[in-house]
């Protein structure tokens, strides 16, 4: 069976939806801990969400040095599949395994809304179970989802492929060119403000098209990096 | 943290009344200075023994002079500035419950019969109640206000109301699963609830958006009593295994007492005492300084330490810090246990430390807790506490005898029976008397009102009460709060209440709704008191759960003022008569007094008397949680219950007309019991598509909501129950009677079935119509399309703060 290691850091919120999301899709959830180097032998990571230290210098800005990070680094070089969630998603950044940089909503409150994503790129780990341009439900919950990066920067994301997610409609942060999420020149390291691990389970995620809280759109990014690694759903 | 000696087996009190001063006698108070005056000499117990004729700052503290009197009586001597200072906060109105108490034993006490304590694991007196819900998992859960801080300064005194509820809930041993809000501001277009409003509701979401705890519901109200007394009333529920209960006592001789968490600041000295028992007065020293300040980080991972600790089973006895902070710890834990307590203040980590002993057993500082641990296990305590990055300090421990005592520097500053601290406050009979003017604003009724009558007239009422800032959506706020973490969270606003999934397993979970009126308590604060009830029983029913126990916030005006004094009293005999007859027992509570600003006795000092009052409900599976509106179109909608002419304090007279008065619609509870019991079995058998309870806005109102919640309108026809009930299209549409829920049903069998259970229970019903389109019809009299209906239901707040 795939082993998915998870991250806790101090001020982590979603370890455990993100431990349970791995279950549900079929694989093992494997506990990691900031202060422990050891990634336990695990196939994949995920940074999930959160305020990281309290999110009080910059999101993600001191988790990106705890010890567990430098064996994130190194396996993400490696080639191992990084998927970071919101803060996790700003520990990538902070992390440099992923350009550009997040800050706060462009309304300058916390939203927590039910988001229409656009899959626009089904070329990584996380996504290549995904249809291209396939449009997937996903609750967002961030103060500073924002992303924000220089124009050669979004020019080349963009050239390269690596968005890999674009806002539909509704951009509920102000990110530049309604950007979701982004991956780096491998695809195998994905970040996303919105939350898969909240879109996985009848009755507890968004609405869906067979009624009210039953978006599982999330499942998608689980069977991806399954199938990735050779293993079944 | 503020306990409500409100059981029967509370000890009784051994100051029924307050004497008048005696012997020794009272000195004249210091002049006014900062609270306690600074000594340069410590104050030792010595020291106050040999110099009885010092003068000391209780008045700066909050005691008044009887009460002072009493501190020396009971010492035998005059207090030492730390006895002082611990009597002054412990013996404040937040802390002591002086002027309620005897109501509240009296009424909710007296009246929870040994049938409604079945499911009753900790009943009042505790942190916080604990329900059984079976399955082995136990729910525990309170409301706790922190209105007076959130006006001075909104944001914190708001988030560091988040934090103190969470605390009460881990302080009973469990995990917290979920908060909610319930919040009163002053009128939307007045310039000063734009600050407080956007304040609050950042502080609410800044903190506890961190803690990882979805917010599931709540309410947000708009009226001018409010504006110089918001309301900030902070709710948590909390899960555990039956085996994981622990109550804050210090027991076993030996067992050392362990401060952890953030350290000790000079911030909210004096939180209890100065700020949350008194009424704002102009020209008087800012209390800003009064307020506490939040961590949300600190706080988390205090949550995530603790759950470890009790895991690890090293913890005896666990106490939180909140209003009255080391001062109500050390009592609290010290009287609820079998021996005496030691304490060297010297151990406690200071962030400030020119800090002196009082200031140091007055300060609330936010996010501390204190353990009381078998030496054997601190070891393991602190390699949790390590793990965590989580600072703590062994401070003394469980001694011989029954004293509570306190060094400092060497020195004994505090040598007191500590159950005078914390159990034994003064308890007052208050005056109190119905106010001279509820005469005649119960004769105002709305009779007089012009009301709508064409069609035109109607549906311009229709959106305007959907529009009127509370009728209309509340997302504004609820989009700044996370529901969604922990992924248990089965629904949330806008449905009628929370459901959170207890038992991954089984499904099992619990629903829980708050509800209170102002204006209904005004017009009779009796009645109110139930209507509250009422509402969020019908609520939790509405999401098909059994509603199991109640908690209540009540928030009042000062208990100096006899007419608010009756408010408190007939709402608390209200509410106590309305559990009896629904069969269901208050847990526990907070009750909040001094919301009052104005020139005291006339019929606006105060504000609209508030009884807040949360029901807790059990879903046997979360999966078949009904919503509050219809997703799909053909269904049946049907309304049940009659509808009569009630006005008196509703939505309409309140948006149209501005007016208050007359009489709240009448209370049937047996009405409301076979209505709930007719939602629960319904749900059971996964009868309805939708359920939504019919209150403020009536049936108008309502059905806009349950369109709304999907986008799928209705095709409504209500000439039957016009001629059913003998009402005006008006009346029928805008009314507020009691007892009334629209359901929607699949065609067919369901609709037997509905007719049949609505029969077994003797409640009226009525088809109104079909599910679908894109309009909320309302035949032979207007169609609103949803576009135009959302716009008016979803603008207001967003024009307002956004």
């Amino acid at each position: 069976m795939i082993r998915i290691g998870v991250v806790t850091f101090p001020g982590t919120l979603d370890d455990g939806d993100a431990l349970r999301a791995c279950r549900l899709a079929g694989a093992e959830g494997v506990p990691l801990w900031h202060g422990d180097a050891n990634l336990s032998g695990v196939d994949a990571v995920i940074l999930p969400g959160g305020f990281s230290y309290g999110d009080y210098l910059r999101a993600g800005a001191i988790a990106r040095f705890a010890p567990v990070m430098e064996s994130v680094i190194a396996a993400a070089h490696g080639g191992m599949p990084v998927l970071g969630i919101c803060n996790g998603f700003q520990v990538l950044t902070e992390s440099h395994l992923l350009p550009g940089s997040m800050i706060k909503n462009n309304h300058r409150t916390f939203v927590c809304r039910e988001t229409e994503l656009i899959v626009a790129s089904t070329a990584t780990a996380w996504t290549c179970d995904f249809a291209s341009d396939q449009r997937i439900v996903i609750p967002i919950k961030n103060q500073d989802g924002q992303f924000v990066a220089d124009d050669r920067t979004l020019d080349e994301l963009g050239a390269t492929g690596r968005i890999v997610f674009r806002y539909a409609g509704w951009n509920p942060n102000g990110s530049r060119r309604d950007i979701a999420g982004i991956a780096n020149e491998a695809g195998n390291v994905v970040g996303l403000m919105p939350h898969p691990e909240h879109a996985v389970e009848l009755g507890f995620g968004p609405d869906g098209p067979g009624g009210p809280r039953t978006g599982r759109d999330g499942l998608g990014f689980f069977a991806s990096v399954i199938a990735r690694l050779g293993g079944v759903t | 943290m503020t306990t409500v000696p409100q059981s029967p087996s509370a000890p009784p009190s051994a100051f029924p009344s307050v004497p008048p001063p005696t012997s020794p006698a009272v000195p004249p108070p210091a002049p006014p200075g900062r609270p306690p005056a600074v000594s340069t000499r410590i104050d030792t117990v010595e020291r106050a023994a040999a110099s009885p004729n010092v003068p000391q700052p209780w008045r700066e503290l909050g005691l008044k002079e009887d009460e002072y009197a009493r501190i020396r009586e009971i010492l035998g001597r005059r207090p030492t500035s730390s006895e002082l200072a611990m009597y002054s906060v412990m013996w404040s109105e937040h802390c002591s419950y002086k002027s309620s108490k005897k109501h509240l034993t009296e009424q909710f006490g007296a009246k929870t019969t040994p049938q409604m304590r079945e499911h009753l694991m900790v009943g009042m007196g505790e942190n916080a109640g604990v329900v059984d819900i079976g399955q082995g998992w136990a729910v525990t859960f309170k409301i706790e206000s922190h209105n007076h801080p959130s006006f001075v300064e909104p944001y914190q005194g708001a988030a560091t109301g988040v934090g103190g509820i969470v605390r009460d809930i881990i302080a009973m041993g469990a995990r917290p699963v979920a908060v909610m809000d319930q919040l009163r501001f002053g009128a939307i277009d007045h310039p000063d609830t734009a600050r407080v409003g956007g304040g609050v509701v950042a502080g609410i979401g800044g903190y506890g958006n961190c803690l990882g705890l979805p917010n599931v519901g709540g309410e947000t109200v708009f009226d001018p009593s409010y504006q110089g007394n918001p309301l900030v009333n902070a709710g948590c529920i909390g899960v555990m295994r039956h085996e994981d209960l622990h109550l804050a006592n210090a027991s076993g001789l030996g067992n050392r007492l362990v401060m952890f968490g953030a350290r000790t600041g000079g911030d909210g000295i004096g939180g209890a005492s100065v700020l949350a028992s008194e009424t704002f007065e102009d020209g008087g020293p800012s209390k800003r300084p009064s307020v506490q300040v939040g961590d949300p980080f600190t706080e988390k991972v205090l949550i995530e330490c603790c759950l470890e600790l009790f895991a690890a089973g090293v913890v005896e006895g666990i106490s939180d810090f909140g209003a009255a902070g080391l001062s109500c710890a050390t009592s609290e834990l010290a009287a609820s246990g079998d021996g005496g307590m030691y304490v060297d203040l010297d151990k406690v980590l200071l962030r400030d430390p020119t800090l002196t002993p009082e200031e140091i057993l007055m300060s609330e500082s936010q996010e501390r807790m204190m353990a009381v641990v078998r030496p054997d296990r601190l070891g393991r305590f602190e390699q949790i506490a390590q793990r965590w990055d989580v600072e703590y300090s062994v401070l003394g421990e469980v001694i011989a005898g029954d004293r509570l005592l306190v060094d400092w520097r060497g020195q004994r500053v505090v040598d007191v029976d500590p159950r005078t601290v914390a159990k034994e406050g003064p308890v007052y009979d208050r005056p109190y008397a119905r106010p001279t003017w509820q005469d005649s604003l119960q004769a105002d009724t709305p009779d007089r009102l012009e009301r709508p009558g064409s069609p035109a007239e109607l549906r311009a009422a229709v959106l305007a009460l959907a529009a009127s800032p509370n009728q209309c959506s509340k997302a504004w706020v609820t989009d700044q709060y996370d529901r969604f973490v922990q992924g248990n969270t089965a629904a949330a606003m806008p449905d009628d209440a929370g459901v959170i999934r207890v038992d991954e397993a089984s499904g099992l979970g619990v629903a829980i709704a708050t509800d209170g009126s102002g204006r209904y308590t005004k017009l009779d604060p009796y009645a109110g008191g139930q209507l509250a009830l009422a509402e969020s029983y019908r609520n939790v029913a509405c999401s098909g759960a059994v509603p199991l126990a109640v908690t209540d916030c009540l928030n009042f005006g000062s208990p100096l003022s006899p007419g608010s004094m009756w408010q408190l009293v007939q709402a608390m005999t209200g509410l106590a008569d309305a559990c009896q007859t629904l069969g269901v027992p208050v847990t526990g509570g907070n009750v909040s007094l001094y919301n009052e600003t104005g020139e005291p006795g006339l019929i606006d000092s105060a504000i609209n008397p508030t009884p807040v009052v949360g029901v807790l409900g059990v879903h046997d599976d979360v999966a078949r949680a009904v919503r509050s509106g219809w997703a799909d179109a053909g269904l049946a909608v049907y309304l049940l219950g009659a509808t009569r002419s009630e006005f008196g304090g509703s939505a309409w007279a309140e948006v149209v007309h501005s007016h208050l008065g007359g009489l709240p619609p009448a209370v049937d509870m047996e009405a409301e019991r076979a209505l709930a019991q007719l939602l629960v079995d319904g749900a059971r058998e996964g009868l309805f598509a939708a359920a939504h309870d019919l209150s403020e806005g009536g049936l108008a109102q309502g059905l806009v909501e349950a369109c709304l919640r999907f986008g799928v309108g209705a095709d409504i026809d209500l000439t039957g129950l016009l001629a059913r009930d003998g009402l005006t299209e008006f009346e029928l549409l805008f009314s507020e009677t009691q007892a009334r829920a629209l359901v929607g049903v699949a065609p067919g069998k369901a609709e037997e079935r509905l007719a049949g259970l609505a029969l077994a229970q003797g409640i009226a019903l009525a088809k109104l119509g079909e599910t679908g389109g894109d309009a909320l019809t309302i035949r032979t009299l207007f169609a609103i399309p949803l576009t135009e209906a959302r716009a008016a239901f979803e603008a207001t707040l967003p024009d307002r703060f956004a």
